[in-house]
């Protein structure tokens, strides 16, 4: 099977799904001509042409707006907005017409649609380039939320997306476009080549939305962690010697609480990490279920390790971003014999 | 080439053709003739922004300055015009592409440079970086990193300077691509509707990113896109400092003789890429070279002063020399100043 970085992966998702089906279009700022900034959609207008993917004008709420009409007519658009951090004026359309279409009409019209965007840090990007912003979605009933940690799970996730009848919104770190990020910012970068999960298939299967995966089996402590944070989680685990189960949740809405359930049971002890800010971020609510569900198992707390409550910092990335060292100290408290 | 004195500012509406007023767009005014000092001032303005970029882009290179850069190579002409018509008091605000018009603006290289570098010298102490970069003395309102948000925000001003009656106009810089945003037409629609005092500057460089104006926009001349709310609207040779200044002079003095926006589209190129990352294969190096090679806005003063007599080839050179000490010294600074304490990061962030 050919190794494929996370772009590769993308693209080939987004290739598949046009190949199987002409419903399918893919459009946003800078994909058609152009190829995306990050080049994912590169080859697609040439070998779809244009009325199947294309530019869009500079217009994230016109953008998304386009998207919902089109998936209500029978379209599956596949949408890009260039960073996570430019979503914000196509929030309105997200919010109170893509998630609301379903519920509104009774189920009359559904919105089969993906907005992808590349979020997080780790690129020097400063605060308009770098946030993760997936807690604004979980928070919007009608959405499902998505964020894959390497090219296998990428193409599958994305595939699932685009066949899946409601609207998905599919998040790319993109600090794991090109390797696989461990957040040891100062070694030298991975190529995806070194890594089982860049072994991707040519053509198209599934990855289910809506299911997590064991990462790492462990007896330690629960890590829950997605995108970027799950190599982050593994290189802690690796530096401190600490036997953690690391469960990387793929997708976030719907959550697969039951994967989650099973290994805190087993551990008796869990970590959340993400890149996002803390406050009302979505680990607040993976500890709000975990302590519900599984109170009578825990020996400690459960630890959050995150983003600062700041903006996204232009010099001080490095001191934002939860790296192995923040992660590795939290699992040594969770691990600790009081 | 319509002349200045055929659309005066104060009448401007009056003025208008017929069927330029159908589509809201005026003429602009004929090229200022600009004295000695002038020539030698706009020259040396506009090296000083292109060696800054240039350096910016070494300092890039060598892994000094990370992340987004956005260099304004090229476009040198436009903030140098618009500030020989700009008064005292007057604001500006722009995008990402800003080092040039903070230059422009009269900031501190040395503080422009330390931003880039992430230093505590820097204009926001290095947690603002290359797009977010502020200076209330220098009425600079920013370096914004979302396209068209600014567009708003120069509209506020505006609103600020009318409610106040300070007399001052705002400077509301955007590109082609930005032009396409929804917010750019709701701020259109309440500017004109006010009556609000701002100067709409488009930057047309061609290129939205890697999208050409004609596979993003459906209206191409951008002076007309204020039709719809009544506001009026010029295209501007931006390579020619000259052109850049009548249209500037023209255009404050119809926003503060309180008529309301205006629009002035810059005819203008950027050589190198969007940002540091881009590969530009969206153009042919015959395009870039053609643009250079006939149009640059420096060469074009730098051309005019020898044909006048007015500058010798060494006097040219003295003042490049004394801006590459400029430049040299902002990337000394910007290199040894000390990046920020970490307790930093959560300075600043609520009173």
């Amino acid at each position: 099977m050919p190794s494929r970085t996370m772009i590769e992966a993308i693209r080939s998702a987004m290739d598949v799904s046009m190949e199987r089906d002409d419903k399918v279009v893919v459009f946003g700022e800078d994909v058609g001509f152009f190829g995306g900034v990050f080049r994912c959609t590169e080859g697609l207008q040439k070998k779809y042409g244009a009325s199947r993917c294309f530019d869009a004008p500079i217009s994230e709420s016109g953008i998304v707006g386009a998207a919902v009409g089109m998936a209500a007519y029978g379209l599956r658009p596949v949408a890009e907005i260039q960073f996570a951090d430019y979503m914000y004026p196509g929030y309105d359309q997200i919010v109170s017409e893509a998630a609301r279409l379903r519920f509104r009409t009774a189920g009359d019209f559904t919105a089969p649609m993906v907005v992808r965007m590349p979020c997080g840090g780790g690129i020097f990007g400063g605060q308009t380039h770098s946030q993760s912003p997936e807690a604004l979605f979980t928070h919007v009933s009608g959405l499902k939320t998505v964020i894959p940690s390497n090219p296998y799970d990428a193409k599958g996730l994305l595939i699932s997306a685009i066949e899946d009848d409601d609207p998905v919104i599919f998040l790319e770190p993109k600090r794991l476009y090109n390797g696989p990020f461990d957040g040891h910012h100062d070694r030298p970068v991975v190529p995806w080549s070194k890594h089982d999960l860049s072994e991707v298939p040519d053509g198209h299967y599934t990855v289910p939305i809506g299911k997590a995966v064991v990462r790492r089996e462990g007896s330690a402590v629960t890590v829950l962690a997605y995108g970027t944070m799950v190599h982050v989680a593994e290189a802690a685990a690796n530096d401190t010697g600490i036997d953690a189960e690391i469960i990387d949740l793929r997708t976030l809405m719907p959550l697969d609480i039951d994967t989650i359930v099973r290994s805190v049971e087993k551990t008796g002890r869990c970590v959340v990490v993400h890149e996002a800010t803390r406050t009302s971020g979505f680990g607040a609510e993976l500890a709000a279920e975990v302590q519900e569900r599984c109170f009578y198992h825990l020996e400690k707390p459960v630890q959050r390790v995150t983003g600062w409550d700041t903006p996204y910092p232009h010099v001080h990335e490095w001191e934002y971003f939860p790296g192995p060292k923040r992660v590795g100290e939290a699992l040594i408290e969770a691990t600790a014999k009081d | 080439m319509a002349t200045a004195a055929k659309t005066s500012p104060a009448k401007a509406k009056a003025d208008a053709k017929p069927d330029m007023q159908l589509r809201g767009t005026l003429e602009a005014p004929a090229p200022s003739t600009l004295s000695k000092e002038q020539e030698l001032a706009a020259y040396r303005q506009m090296l000083l922004i292109r060696r800054f970029e240039e350096k910016a882009g070494q300092l890039y290179g060598m892994g000094f300055i990370g992340g987004f850069c956005h260099l304004y190579i090229g476009q040198e002409a436009v903030v140098t015009g618009m500030k020989l018509g700009m008064r005292e008091g007057d604001q500006m605000i722009t995008a990402y592409r800003d080092h040039g018009h903070m230059l422009a603006m009269d900031m501190d290289p040395r503080g422009v440079m330390a931003e880039l570098t992430g230093r505590r010298g820097g204009y926001s102490k290095g947690k603002g970086g290359s797009m977010h970069m502020f200076s209330k003395e220098n009425k600079f309102y920013g370096g914004h990193g979302i396209v068209g948000a600014q567009v708003s925000l120069g509209t506020g001003l505006a609103f600020a300077n009318k409610y106040r009656e300070d007399g001052s106009v705002c400077v509301t810089y955007f590109g082609d691509g930005a032009a396409n945003q929804g917010q750019v037409y709701e701020s259109f629609n309440m500017a004109s509707l006010w009556k609000l005092p701002v100067v709409y500057v488009i930057e047309n460089n061609r290129y939205a990113m890697g999208t050409s104006v004609s596979r993003s926009s459906a209206e191409t001349v951008f002076s007309q896109r204020g039709v719809s709310f009544r506001i009026p609207g010029m295209q501007v040779d931006g390579m020619d400092v000259r052109a850049v200044k009548s249209a500037s002079e023209y255009a404050l003095e119809y926003a503060r003789s309180g008529q309301g926006p205006i629009i002035l589209e810059m005819q203008t190129y950027r050589y190198r890429g969007h940002s540091m990352s881009d590969p530009a294969k969206y153009r042919s190096k015959d395009e870039v070279q053609k643009m250079r090679s006939e149009h640059d806005p420096i060469e074009q003063v730098k051309n005019r002063m020898i044909e006048n007599g007015w500058a010798s080839e060494d006097e040219l050179k003295s003042i490049d020399k004394e801006v590459r000490d400029i430049v040299a010294d902002s990337a000394d600074f910007a290199q040894t100043d000390p990046e920020p304490d970490a307790s930093e990061l959560y300075t600043d962030i609520l009173l």
